[in-house]
Formats: structure tokens, sequence, C-alpha cells
């Protein structure tokens, strides 16, 4: 049961668990992004707080509507203010990016932050040829010439692994294929050498032999230049492959916040035991049953009292009470340290995760620690 | 309440091929074939045969007289049964010709060439007055539940219409009909005047699969039925599925990408790329000793959880490059040009789907367990070609090799070399 973490000390006097907000890239602190409707207001993120440092990788996971997007769209300052209702803090290099004009907004986004969307179909112009997009994102943040642009945009193409860059780069969107276009919307999110790169969903619309290739580009550019990188998805393989920290998400709250290894070997919060057992293993039993979530995921209009998740919980009837029902949990450390936090009623969540949950989720888990 | 209520047999009942029980002399395992423990793939009847089904689709050329200039060969002859009962998981990435091969069964495409036998009967080129009663038999679960539901129609309507075209129950017997299916699959009944958008997208899925019952077919095609899911719903849906299988003894032919998902719900397991199957093996087989480079490759390239423990990335079996085009498929072997193993005999020679092992046939010069491919090619010597391809003067090709559907009692041993038996070994 001892954590092989340093940050597991009993005695927790300020051993600064997770490296403080200040020298972290990107911090989001208390985020809350609500768009007011006419049948009231949707909660997509509330009370959400992160960092992500350099050379690191956050991911996010959640199911669709969880406030994964919502939230990463706040970070670039994506949203139509007129609809939209967003509070707390984003800090990036020591700025808060709230407290931006739409013009220094501007200034910064796929400068200091880019994106990479899910689908890159409907991401890039099909009017436009997939050179003159990566040129013009290029000749927005530099004063360059058309000509040097274009070979800047060639070169870029050349290290996202496109063959004949030269001659591609008047290709429309059109003519790549999935797993192209996916190379080029990285080219095009890195050509200005961001420090911090966004990837929403990035492979999830691709085959698992190109999307290898996309994780493993992912991760030399990431090394290249050292950006700190936030990968939103559902695939918790594809988390424990990339990501170093792992926030999950549920319902516009961070549920379970913690090192990669650390969450997916020990997590402590039902809905992350969900996640884990509701997916088929590539080497387990087969004649076992998967054991779903059960119900479907609120909605954000109306969310449930107490505990988002509790109307789908299978282990709510070991906390005392009635607290599940009316008493929100606080997203705070659980038994394993301060490293790991988690928002949860259960006391002893590693003992049940240990006796009840690992055996369902995959025998193959039970050796490590 | 979302729960699926149709569970009859026990969670830890046997494994998701329910009806098979019957099970031929040819499982006995023997000599130096790396182990298999086959005994669970059902080995009744087949009520699905498909016999080097092929469909091209022509290309036309632009312009006022649209000629055709080429084909898209979606499918190319591609041979497997389904057993009566049981499941077949046909597995590969976008473009191989997998959603093509489950629309040719369904018959809402009509093969260029090739047969399907469904219970004996050639289907591939009935009229569609002819096909109605197959239809009856043959129904599909499609990929989207947002598409293939009729927005403009309620539910009741959506799952009732099959009822009222075939005429299988009186009119005022639709609706309570309707609401035993929605029950079935796990929704109220009282929703039947409901619309598809007032449903999630795993209500909407179960919809679609009420609708696929409604006409107690033998058989259903089930075209990548979860990967439109969050995850926590697709194991409600996989498990709904299970169940049906069990309790109405269905085959399925089930296409999906997921090869965790494949390998959960189908014993047996076959792999296609750009068109051609590649390698077919019982789930044991196909996933602990996957002797196709494609096949391993594939399975390599999935992440996986666990590695959380260990930290980074895992090794895996790199591909460069995309699929080639369909149109123009490379000669010879068609995963050559991506093929970390390939030879001239590869570009010169197609490799036939050779069985290899009591349940486990696979297309390749080369097939061999990973670092353990053989030097030399396997199938020269039966193709009658030496080792870099060339046809031998002496040997006539026998072109029928591996082209039947089913597996048969013998099999090539491709592992002879290190035992040392003859090529041909018999059970």
């Amino acid at each position: 049961m001892t954590s092989h973490d340093t940050t597991a000390s009993p005695a927790t006097s300020a051993p600064v668990p997770r490296p403080s907000s200040s020298d972290a890239l990107l911090s989001v602190r208390e985020l809350a992004v609500h768009f007011p409707t006419s049948d009231g207001v949707v909660k997509a993120v509330d009370g959400l707080s992160f960092d992500v440092h350099r050379g690191k990788t956050l991911g996010i996971v959640g199911e669709s509507g969880s406030g994964k997007s919502v939230s990463s769209a706040a970070i670039l300052g994506l949203h139509n203010p007129a609809r939209t209702r967003i509070s707390g803090e984003i800090y990036l290099n020591g700025v808060d990016l709230l407290t931006l004009s739409s013009e220094q907004m501007r200034k910064r986004r796929g400068r200091e932050v880019a994106m990479i969307f899910q689908d890159p179909l409907s991401a890039m112009h099909p009017y436009y040829t997939v050179g003159n997009q990566i040129i013009e994102a290029y000749r927005v943040h530099n004063d360059v010439s058309k000509k040097a642009a274009r070979e800047r945009a060639i070169e870029m193409l050349d290290r996202v692994g496109i063959p004949q860059p030269d001659r591609r780069i008047d290709d429309y969107p059109h003519q790549f294929s999935g797993g192209m276009r996916q190379r080029a919307m990285i080219a095009m999110g890195l050509i200005n050498d961001p420090s911090m790169l966004i990837a929403d969903e990035p492979t999830t619309a691709l085959d698992v032999t190109v999307q290898a290739q996309i994780l493993d580009l992912l991760q030399d550019l990431q090394r290249e230049f050292n950006s700190a990188v936030i990968i939103i998805t559902h695939d918790l393989g594809v988390v424990a492959e990339m990501a170093d920290d792992v926030l999950v998400m549920y319902a516009g709250r961070a549920v379970e916040y913690g090192p990669c290894k650390e969450i997916l070997t020990h997590p402590e919060m039902p809905y992350t035991w969900g996640l884990l057992s509701s997916v088929p293993d590539v080497k387990g039993d087969t004649s076992a049953r998967l054991v779903p979530i059960p119900g479907n995921p609120p909605s954000l209009l109306n969310p449930p009292p107490g505990c988002t998740f509790h109307p789908r919980c299978v282990h709510k009837d070991k906390v005392p009470g009635d607290l599940c029902w009316t008493v929100e949990p606080r997203l705070e450390p659980g038994q394993r340290g301060p490293g790991h936090t988690k928002r949860c009623h259960l006391t002893n969540p590693d003992d049940i995760y240990a006796t009840e949950v690992l055996p369902e989720v995959a025998p193959g888990l039970v050796e490590e620690s | 309440m979302d729960e699926p209520t149709l569970t009859t047999t026990p969670a830890d009942g046997p494994p998701a091929n329910g009806g098979a029980t019957s099970s031929s002399g040819s499982t006995s395992t023997s000599g130096s074939a790396a182990p298999h423990r086959t005994a669970t793939v059902p080995h009744g009847e087949p009520i699905l045969e498909v016999d080097e089904l092929q469909m091209y689709f022509p290309v036309k050329s632009s312009g006022i007289i649209r000629r055709t200039v080429g084909h898209v060969q979606a499918v190319d002859g591609v041979s497997f049964q389904v057993p009566a009962g049981g499941a077949l998981g046909l597995v590969g990435e976008s473009g191989c010709g997998k959603s093509t091969t489950g629309r040719l069964i369904t018959r809402l495409l009509t093969p260029t060439a090739g047969a399907i036998r469904f219970e004996g009967q050639d289907i591939a080129r009935l009229s569609p007055r002819e096909l109605k009663p197959v239809r009856r038999e043959i129904q599909m679960i499609f990929q989207d539940p947002y598409t293939s539901l009729n927005p403009r129609h309620t539910v009741g309507s959506i799952v009732g219409a099959p009822l009222e075209i075939h005429k299988v129950v009186p009119r005022n017997k639709v609706l309570p009909r309707v609401q035993e299916l929605l029950e079935i699959v796990g929704l109220n009944p009282e929703h039947y005047n409901r619309y598809p958008n007032e449903f999630s997208g795993g209500q909407r899925q179960r919809i679609g699969i009420a609708r696929a019952l409604t006409l107690q077919p033998k058989l259903l095609v089930a075209d990548e039925p979860v990967s439109a899911l969050d995850v926590s719903i697709q194991a409600q849906v996989i498990n709904l599925l299970q169940d049906l299988q069990r309790e109405f003894d269905i085959s399925f032919l089930f296409i999906a990408h997921d090869l965790a998902v494949v390998r959960h719900f189908c014993p047996e397991v076959a792999v296609m790329y750009l068109g051609k199957l590649v390698e077919i093996a019982d789930r044991d087989t196909l996933y602990n000793h996957p002797h196709h480079p494609y096949t391993q490759a594939l399975l390599s390239a999935v992440p996986d959880v666990k590695q959380a423990a260990i930290g980074g990335r895992r090794d895996r079996i790199r591909l460069e490059g995309d699929v080639p085009s369909p149109i123009n498929p490379p000669s010879g072997c068609r995963f050559r040009t991506r093929c970390p193993l390939a030879q001239e005999i590869c570009a010169k020679v197609e490799p036939p789907l050779l069985q290899i092992g009591p349940h486990h046939k696979v297309a390749c010069h080369f097939a061999g367990e990973v670092g353990q491919h053989p030097t030399t090619p396997i199938s020269a010597s039966v193709l009658g070609v030496d080792e870099q391809g060339n046809q031998k003067p002496e040997a006539a090709s026998t072109s029928e090799l591996g082209s039947q559907p089913g597996f048969s009692d013998t099999w090539v041993d491709v592992h002879g070399h290190r035992g040392g038996s003859g090529a041909t070994r018999s059970s």
C-alpha cells in the first residue's frame, strides 16, 4: 500500500505537493464557464483548477459533455463573450488571459497557445490549400514575406512527416488522407513555436496504426520544443502512454486529479473506476462481462444535488447518511497523500478499489505495487 | 433503469458463443504447432458462408461521356464463415472494406462476383422480390445512431415498420409487439410515441437494435455498433448485444475497428487489409499468436491503460505511411508497401490465405510469430514458385488454395522447420 511517490509523507508540513502555480506555464484556477440559455444556465465547467508545466503533458479524460473541450476553448479565448459567463483565472506565462482584451488575446492565440482540433477535415478550410492556411497562421504573428513564410511552412510539413512537402503544400485538405491532415494541423499549430499546445481528441478520428504515428510525432515535437501539452481524450490508453498528469472530468468538474501513474493504478473515485471497468482489455478474460456505468451523464442545466455522480454511483451506500445526495464533495487529497486529489465522500476508496473493483477491472493491474 | 433487463443467463455462464455446443474432432492439437486452446470456438453448421466475395466500384471519368476509368477494389476475394449462434469479428482500418462486406451480406449492395450462402442459399444474385424473405433473417445495426433513425418518425413507427412491411402480426398487435421490443432492449415501453431526438446516443442505439430485432433475424450484421458511443455507454450496449445473442441464439457478424471490443465479443476474428482477408483465427490464437505482420502491428498499436504503471510508450511495430489506394493496389501482397518483412516474392506473388493451424489462416509468405518470421517463404512450395517468387516451370499453380470459406482438417504446418515433420499435417 505504500506509495513510492515522494509526496506521500503523512505529516503535511507544506512539502509542496505539486509545484506551486508560480512556476507552472499554464495555471488554471477556479475556472467556471456558464452558458445562459432560455432554459436556464448551463454550467458547462465549474471550479476547475489545474497546472501544466513546460515539457509536461496533462491528460484530460471524460465523456462527451463533461466540459473537456469547453475548458480548453476558454483557455484559447474562443467563447463568444456575449453568450458566455467565464470566471476564475487562467495564467499563461504569468498573465491572466481572462483579463486581456480580445485584441491582446488574438496576439497570443496561435503564438503562445495553439490548438489541434479533433476533426482536421472540418477544422481546415476546404477552399484554401493546406499551404495557404499554414502560411496565414505564420504571417499573422510574423512580419515576413510570403516566400519566407512558404519556406517555413514547407519546413514544418517536412518536420511532421509529410512526404514531398514542397509539392503537397499546394494540395487542398481533401487531397490529404486523415493522418496527413492531422499532421498538417499539427504543423499549423506548431509553426509559431507555441509554449502551450492543446490537442483536443487529436487521434479519435484516426485508425490505430495512424494514431500511433501521430502520438509518436506529438511526443517527439514536445521534446524538441519543450512545450507544455494538454491532451484531451476519452481513451484511457492514450492517456496512460502520453500523460504525466491526469485530470478526470465529470459533469463539468474535476473529479480526480494527480500524476498519471498514480491515478491509473490507484484510482480513488468511483467514476474513474467505472471508466476503467467499462472498457474491455486486449488481454483480459473474454468470458467476463463488462461492468458499465449505469445510467446516462446528467444534464448540465439541472445537475443533481450533492455529488453530481451519485445517481450513477454504485458505491454511494458505503457513505454514511445522505452525504452523497446533499453535500457536494470537495476536490481534496485522499488516502494516498496530497499529490492525488479526488472529489468523493468515500473514506476508504483504496480498500474498496483493491477488493471490489480491481478484480473486475483487470487482474493484471494487481501485480504492480 | 437503463440497465439491460433481459439477463437470463448468469454472468458467469458460458462465453459469448452461447449456441454452439457441438465440437468436432479437429480441435485436437498435436505436434509442434503453437499451443491452441480452441475448445470454445463454435463448430456448428455455418449459417453464413461467404465465398470469394468481390465488390469493385467503378470509377468514372469526369466530363460529358463518363467512361469507367478504373475500379475501387473495395472487397476482393474474401471468404469466411459465420457459425450458427456464433460471432465473427471483422476488424481493419478505415477503407479496408469491412463495412462494404457487411453491406454486401445484407444485400444493400450487389457484389460484382462471389457467393453469399445464407443457410445454403446463394443470395448474392437474388432480385429484390426474391430477397424479401431473406431480409427477415438478416438485419443490420448501423454505426451512427444519429443518422440511421428517421428524425420525423416516432420510435414506435421506426420499430414497427418491419412488422407492417412483412405483415408479421396483425395491425392491432403491432404496438404491443413494439413495446415488448423496447422493453427487451432496455427502453421504457411507454416512450414509443417519442422522436429519436428525445433520446441520448446510447438509447438511440438501443432503438436501432430493437428495429433490427423486430423480425427475429437469425443473423445480425453489426457495423461499428458502439464506436459512436461514450465508453461508459459502450459497455451497456455490448452487454445488451451479448444478452440478446444468448437469449435469441442470433449469429453476429461484428464489424469494428476497436480490437479490444471485438476480442471481447467474438470467439473468431478476421482481419482485413485493403479489401483482402489477411488473417482469420479464433480469438486466442489471433490475439496471442498473430502470424501476419499487419495483425501484429495493429495489436501493438493499441494504447494500453496498463502502460501507466510502467510509464512511457509501449514498444510497437511501427508502420510507415498510409494505406495505399484501393483503385490501384500494390501488386502481389497488398500489405508489402508498409510491411517490415517485404521481399521480392511479395511484389510478384500474392500470398494465398493458407491454413496453418486448426483454426488459423494467414495470407503472408513469411507468416510467423513476432520475431520468429521464417526467412524462406512458407508458401513457395505450395504455390509452385521459387523463393524469389518466379514461377517454376514444372509446377502448375494451385489457385484454389485457401479459398474455401471454412477450415479444413488438414493444414500447412509452418512450424515444420522447427519440429521437422512434413509440409502438410493432418489431425
